[in-house]
Protein backbone atom coordinates (compact mmCIF):
# COMPACT_ATOMS: atom_id res chain seq x y z
CA UNK A 1 0.00 0.00 0.00
CA UNK A 2 1.79 3.10 -1.23
CA UNK A 3 1.32 6.36 0.61
CA UNK A 4 2.34 9.85 -0.39
CA UNK A 5 4.78 11.77 1.78
CA UNK A 6 1.98 14.13 2.78
CA UNK A 7 -0.18 11.25 3.95
CA UNK A 8 2.73 9.82 5.91
CA UNK A 9 3.49 13.21 7.43
CA UNK A 10 -0.13 13.62 8.53
CA UNK A 11 -0.15 10.27 10.30
CA UNK A 12 3.23 10.89 11.90
CA UNK A 13 1.94 14.24 13.07
CA UNK A 14 -1.07 12.57 14.66
CA UNK A 15 1.16 10.03 16.40
CA UNK A 16 3.38 12.76 17.83
CA UNK A 17 0.43 14.87 18.96
CA UNK A 18 -0.93 11.88 20.88
CA UNK A 19 2.39 10.67 22.26
CA UNK A 20 3.81 14.02 23.29
CA UNK A 21 0.72 16.09 24.03
CA UNK A 22 1.75 18.84 21.60
CA UNK A 23 -0.35 20.84 19.14
CA UNK A 24 -0.60 20.01 15.43
CA UNK A 25 1.13 23.20 14.39
CA UNK A 26 4.15 22.51 16.60
CA UNK A 27 4.87 19.32 14.67
CA UNK A 28 6.68 20.77 11.66
CA UNK A 29 9.00 18.75 9.45
CA UNK A 30 12.06 20.45 10.95
CA UNK A 31 11.03 20.19 14.61
CA UNK A 32 13.43 18.19 16.76
CA UNK A 33 11.78 15.57 18.90
CA UNK A 34 13.52 16.40 22.11
CA UNK A 35 14.38 20.07 21.78
CA UNK A 36 11.22 21.38 20.12
CA UNK A 37 8.63 18.80 21.08
CA UNK A 38 9.92 17.93 24.55
CA UNK A 39 10.26 14.17 24.04
CA UNK A 40 11.98 12.22 26.82
CA UNK A 41 13.57 8.81 26.47
CA UNK A 42 10.42 6.82 27.31
CA UNK A 43 8.55 8.85 24.67
CA UNK A 44 10.74 7.34 21.95
CA UNK A 45 9.38 3.92 22.82
CA UNK A 46 5.87 5.30 22.98
CA UNK A 47 6.35 6.76 19.49
CA UNK A 48 7.65 3.44 18.17
CA UNK A 49 4.63 1.60 19.64
CA UNK A 50 2.23 4.11 18.08
CA UNK A 51 3.95 4.12 14.67
CA UNK A 52 3.72 0.34 14.52
CA UNK A 53 0.00 0.57 15.11
CA UNK A 54 -0.67 3.53 12.83
CA UNK A 55 1.19 2.08 9.85
CA UNK A 56 0.77 -1.62 10.59
CA UNK A 57 4.51 -2.23 10.35
CA UNK A 58 7.23 -3.56 12.62
CA UNK A 59 9.63 -0.85 13.73
CA UNK A 60 12.82 -2.14 15.34
CA UNK A 61 13.63 0.58 17.82
CA UNK A 62 17.33 0.63 16.96
CA UNK A 63 16.51 1.19 13.30
CA UNK A 64 14.45 4.32 13.82
CA UNK A 65 16.37 5.72 16.76
CA UNK A 66 19.83 4.18 16.46
CA UNK A 67 21.16 6.57 19.08
CA UNK A 68 18.85 5.03 21.65
CA UNK A 69 20.44 1.65 21.02
CA UNK A 70 23.92 3.06 21.47
CA UNK A 71 23.01 4.33 24.89
CA UNK A 72 22.39 0.81 26.10
CA UNK A 73 25.93 -0.31 25.41
CA UNK A 74 28.46 0.57 28.12
CA UNK A 75 31.29 0.16 25.58
CA UNK A 76 29.96 3.05 23.58
CA UNK A 77 29.00 5.43 26.35
CA UNK A 78 31.18 6.61 29.16
CA UNK A 79 30.49 9.34 31.67
CA UNK A 80 27.51 10.68 29.75
CA UNK A 81 29.40 11.03 26.47
CA UNK A 82 29.81 8.80 23.46
CA UNK A 83 33.20 7.15 23.27
CA UNK A 84 35.17 7.26 20.01
CA UNK A 85 33.83 3.81 19.26
CA UNK A 86 30.31 5.05 19.95
CA UNK A 87 30.77 7.98 17.59
CA UNK A 88 31.96 5.69 14.83
CA UNK A 89 28.95 3.49 15.32
CA UNK A 90 26.66 6.51 15.11
CA UNK A 91 28.31 7.74 11.88
CA UNK A 92 27.60 4.35 10.34
CA UNK A 93 24.01 4.25 11.53
CA UNK A 94 22.93 7.72 10.47
CA UNK A 95 24.93 8.47 7.32
CA UNK A 96 22.53 11.25 6.27
CA UNK A 97 22.61 13.19 9.49
CA UNK A 98 24.95 16.12 9.94
CA UNK A 99 27.02 15.41 13.03
CA UNK A 100 29.15 18.54 12.85
CA UNK A 101 29.15 20.25 16.20
CA UNK A 102 27.93 17.15 17.95
CA UNK A 103 31.29 15.45 17.39
CA UNK A 104 33.06 18.13 19.40
CA UNK A 105 30.93 17.45 22.46
CA UNK A 106 29.24 14.07 22.09
CA UNK A 107 27.05 14.54 25.16
CA UNK A 108 24.41 11.82 25.01
CA UNK A 109 21.75 14.26 26.16
CA UNK A 110 22.11 16.02 22.83
CA UNK A 111 21.67 12.85 20.78
CA UNK A 112 17.90 13.05 20.44
CA UNK A 113 18.26 16.55 19.00
CA UNK A 114 19.67 14.91 15.89
CA UNK A 115 16.27 13.40 15.25
CA UNK A 116 13.58 15.44 13.61
CA UNK A 117 10.00 14.84 12.49
CA UNK A 118 11.34 14.65 8.96
CA UNK A 119 13.66 11.81 9.94
CA UNK A 120 10.65 9.76 11.01
CA UNK A 121 8.78 10.55 7.78
CA UNK A 122 11.87 9.51 5.79
CA UNK A 123 12.14 6.29 7.71
CA UNK A 124 8.47 5.36 7.26
CA UNK A 125 8.60 6.39 3.59
CA UNK A 126 11.53 4.04 3.03
CA UNK A 127 9.84 1.28 4.98
CA UNK A 128 6.44 1.19 3.25
CA UNK A 129 7.18 2.59 -0.19
CA UNK A 130 10.47 0.86 -0.96
CA UNK A 131 9.02 -2.63 -1.12
CA UNK B 1 6.70 -3.01 45.30
CA UNK B 2 6.89 -1.66 48.79
CA UNK B 3 3.32 -0.72 49.50
CA UNK B 4 0.04 -2.09 48.28
CA UNK B 5 -2.84 0.11 47.27
CA UNK B 6 -5.28 -2.34 45.74
CA UNK B 7 -7.21 -5.03 47.63
CA UNK B 8 -7.23 -8.02 45.33
CA UNK B 9 -7.29 -9.22 41.76
CA UNK B 10 -10.58 -10.67 40.56
CA UNK B 11 -9.51 -11.54 37.01
CA UNK B 12 -6.08 -12.22 35.54
CA UNK B 13 -5.26 -13.34 32.02
CA UNK B 14 -1.50 -13.70 31.72
CA UNK B 15 0.02 -11.19 29.31
CA UNK B 16 -3.39 -9.81 28.30
CA UNK B 17 -5.60 -8.24 30.92
CA UNK B 18 -6.35 -8.03 34.62
CA UNK B 19 -9.05 -6.67 36.88
CA UNK B 20 -8.51 -5.59 40.47
CA UNK B 21 -10.71 -3.93 43.07
CA UNK B 22 -10.06 -1.37 45.77
CA UNK B 23 -12.36 -0.57 48.63
CA UNK B 24 -12.27 3.04 49.76
CA UNK B 25 -12.74 3.69 53.47
CA UNK B 26 -12.83 6.65 55.78
CA UNK B 27 -10.20 4.81 57.82
CA UNK B 28 -7.71 6.11 55.21
CA UNK B 29 -6.35 9.12 57.03
CA UNK B 30 -5.64 11.28 54.02
CA UNK B 31 -9.36 11.39 53.19
CA UNK B 32 -9.92 13.58 56.25
CA UNK B 33 -7.70 16.22 54.71
CA UNK B 34 -8.81 15.64 51.14
CA UNK B 35 -11.01 17.46 51.80
CA UNK B 36 -12.26 18.40 55.30
CA UNK B 37 -16.00 17.72 55.29
CA UNK B 38 -15.84 16.46 51.68
CA UNK B 39 -13.75 13.29 51.56
CA UNK B 40 -12.91 12.11 48.04
CA UNK B 41 -10.20 9.74 46.79
CA UNK B 42 -7.31 11.76 45.30
CA UNK B 43 -6.97 11.25 41.54
CA UNK B 44 -3.23 10.63 41.89
CA UNK B 45 -4.02 7.62 44.07
CA UNK B 46 -6.36 6.28 41.40
CA UNK B 47 -3.38 6.47 39.05
CA UNK B 48 -1.31 4.61 41.66
CA UNK B 49 -3.96 1.89 41.89
CA UNK B 50 -3.94 1.56 38.10
CA UNK B 51 -0.12 1.52 38.06
CA UNK B 52 -0.08 -1.35 40.57
CA UNK B 53 -2.74 -3.30 38.66
CA UNK B 54 -1.01 -2.74 35.32
CA UNK B 55 2.50 -3.09 36.75
CA UNK B 56 1.76 -6.55 38.14
CA UNK B 57 0.11 -7.59 34.86
CA UNK B 58 3.19 -6.42 32.93
CA UNK B 59 5.57 -8.00 35.45
CA UNK B 60 3.81 -11.34 35.40
CA UNK B 61 4.00 -11.40 31.60
CA UNK B 62 7.79 -11.75 32.01
CA UNK B 63 7.59 -14.00 35.08
CA UNK B 64 8.53 -11.10 37.36
CA UNK B 65 12.08 -11.13 36.00
CA UNK B 66 12.01 -7.47 34.95
CA UNK B 67 12.03 -4.46 37.22
CA UNK B 68 8.88 -2.77 36.05
CA UNK B 69 8.51 0.91 36.91
CA UNK B 70 5.92 3.47 35.91
CA UNK B 71 7.48 5.65 33.24
CA UNK B 72 4.71 7.69 31.72
CA UNK B 73 1.08 8.64 32.26
CA UNK B 74 -0.09 8.81 28.66
CA UNK B 75 -3.65 9.67 29.59
CA UNK B 76 -5.65 10.26 32.77
CA UNK B 77 -9.22 11.46 32.48
CA UNK B 78 -11.63 11.48 35.41
CA UNK B 79 -15.42 11.50 35.22
CA UNK B 80 -16.66 11.35 38.81
CA UNK B 81 -15.60 11.54 42.46
CA UNK B 82 -14.87 8.42 44.48
CA UNK B 83 -16.10 8.54 48.08
CA UNK B 84 -15.63 6.48 51.25
CA UNK B 85 -17.68 3.29 51.05
CA UNK B 86 -17.18 2.98 47.29
CA UNK B 87 -15.59 -0.04 45.67
CA UNK B 88 -13.75 0.77 42.48
CA UNK B 89 -12.96 -1.78 39.80
CA UNK B 90 -9.74 -1.34 37.82
CA UNK B 91 -9.58 -3.01 34.41
CA UNK B 92 -6.31 -2.96 32.53
CA UNK B 93 -5.08 -4.51 29.32
CA UNK B 94 -1.64 -4.67 27.77
CA UNK B 95 -1.58 -2.56 24.65
CA UNK B 96 2.01 -3.30 23.59
CA UNK B 97 4.88 -5.11 25.27
CA UNK B 98 8.51 -5.06 24.11
CA UNK B 99 11.82 -6.07 25.73
CA UNK B 100 12.33 -2.53 27.05
CA UNK B 101 8.85 -1.41 27.98
CA UNK B 102 5.10 -1.92 27.88
CA UNK B 103 2.04 0.25 27.49
CA UNK B 104 -1.35 -0.40 29.06
CA UNK B 105 -4.88 0.89 28.66
CA UNK B 106 -7.15 1.03 31.66
CA UNK B 107 -10.51 2.12 32.97
CA UNK B 108 -11.93 2.51 36.43
CA UNK B 109 -15.61 1.94 37.17
CA UNK B 110 -17.89 1.96 40.22
CA UNK B 111 -20.95 -0.25 39.88
CA UNK B 112 -20.61 -0.05 36.13
CA UNK B 113 -20.36 3.75 36.03
CA UNK B 114 -17.23 5.25 34.47
CA UNK B 115 -14.83 6.88 36.94
CA UNK B 116 -11.62 7.24 34.95
CA UNK B 117 -9.61 6.25 31.89
CA UNK B 118 -5.90 5.84 32.57
CA UNK B 119 -3.27 4.79 30.00
CA UNK B 120 0.26 4.14 31.23
CA UNK B 121 3.73 3.17 30.08
CA UNK B 122 6.08 1.01 32.10
CA UNK B 123 9.82 0.69 31.66
CA UNK B 124 11.83 -2.48 32.20
CA UNK B 125 14.62 -0.55 33.85
CA UNK B 126 17.39 -3.09 33.35
CA UNK B 127 16.82 -2.86 29.59
CA UNK B 128 17.11 0.93 29.58
CA UNK B 129 19.38 3.51 31.19
CA UNK B 130 22.61 1.75 30.28
CA UNK B 131 25.57 2.25 32.49
CA UNK B 132 23.42 2.73 35.58
CA UNK B 133 23.64 -0.22 37.92
CA UNK B 134 20.55 -1.39 39.76
CA UNK B 135 20.56 -3.89 42.61
CA UNK B 136 20.56 -7.52 41.51
CA UNK B 137 17.48 -8.42 43.47
CA UNK B 138 14.14 -7.40 42.06
CA UNK B 139 13.20 -4.52 44.32
CA UNK B 140 9.93 -4.02 42.46
CA UNK B 141 8.47 -7.49 42.87
CA UNK B 142 9.35 -8.61 46.35
CA UNK B 143 6.57 -11.15 46.63
CA UNK B 144 4.58 -9.18 49.19
CA UNK B 145 1.94 -8.44 46.57
CA UNK B 146 1.25 -12.13 45.97
CA UNK B 147 -1.65 -12.14 48.44
CA UNK B 148 -3.46 -9.96 45.91
CA UNK B 149 -3.61 -12.95 43.60
CA UNK B 150 -5.18 -15.20 46.25
CA UNK B 151 -8.54 -15.50 44.52
CA UNK B 152 -7.50 -15.85 40.94
CA UNK B 153 -6.20 -18.75 38.94
CA UNK B 154 -3.72 -17.64 36.32
CA UNK B 155 -5.23 -18.13 32.90
CA UNK B 156 -2.86 -19.07 30.13
CA UNK B 157 -0.05 -20.33 32.33
CA UNK B 158 0.22 -23.62 34.19
CA UNK B 159 0.22 -22.99 37.92
CA UNK B 160 3.46 -23.81 39.77
CA UNK B 161 1.48 -25.24 42.65
CA UNK B 162 -0.32 -27.73 40.45
CA UNK B 163 2.92 -29.29 39.23
CA UNK B 164 4.36 -29.78 42.71
CA UNK B 165 1.19 -30.93 44.37
CA UNK B 166 1.29 -34.38 42.80
CA UNK B 167 4.31 -35.33 44.91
Amino acid sequence: MAMSRDEIFEKVQEVLVDALGVDDDEVTAEATLMGDLGAESIDFLDIVFRLEKAFGIKVPREELFPAEGLLNNPDLVSDGKLTEKGLNELRENVPHTDLTGFEDDPDINKLPDLFTVNAIVNYIDGKINAA
Amino acid sequence: MRWIWIDKFVEFESGRRAVSVKNVTLAEEHLHDHFPGFPIMPECLMIEAMAQTGGILVGEARDFQEKVVLAKISKATFFDFVRPGDQIRLEVEIDMIAPEAASTRGRITREGQPIAEIDLMFSHVDQNLAGKKFPEENFVFTGMFKSLMREIALIGKPSDDASTESN
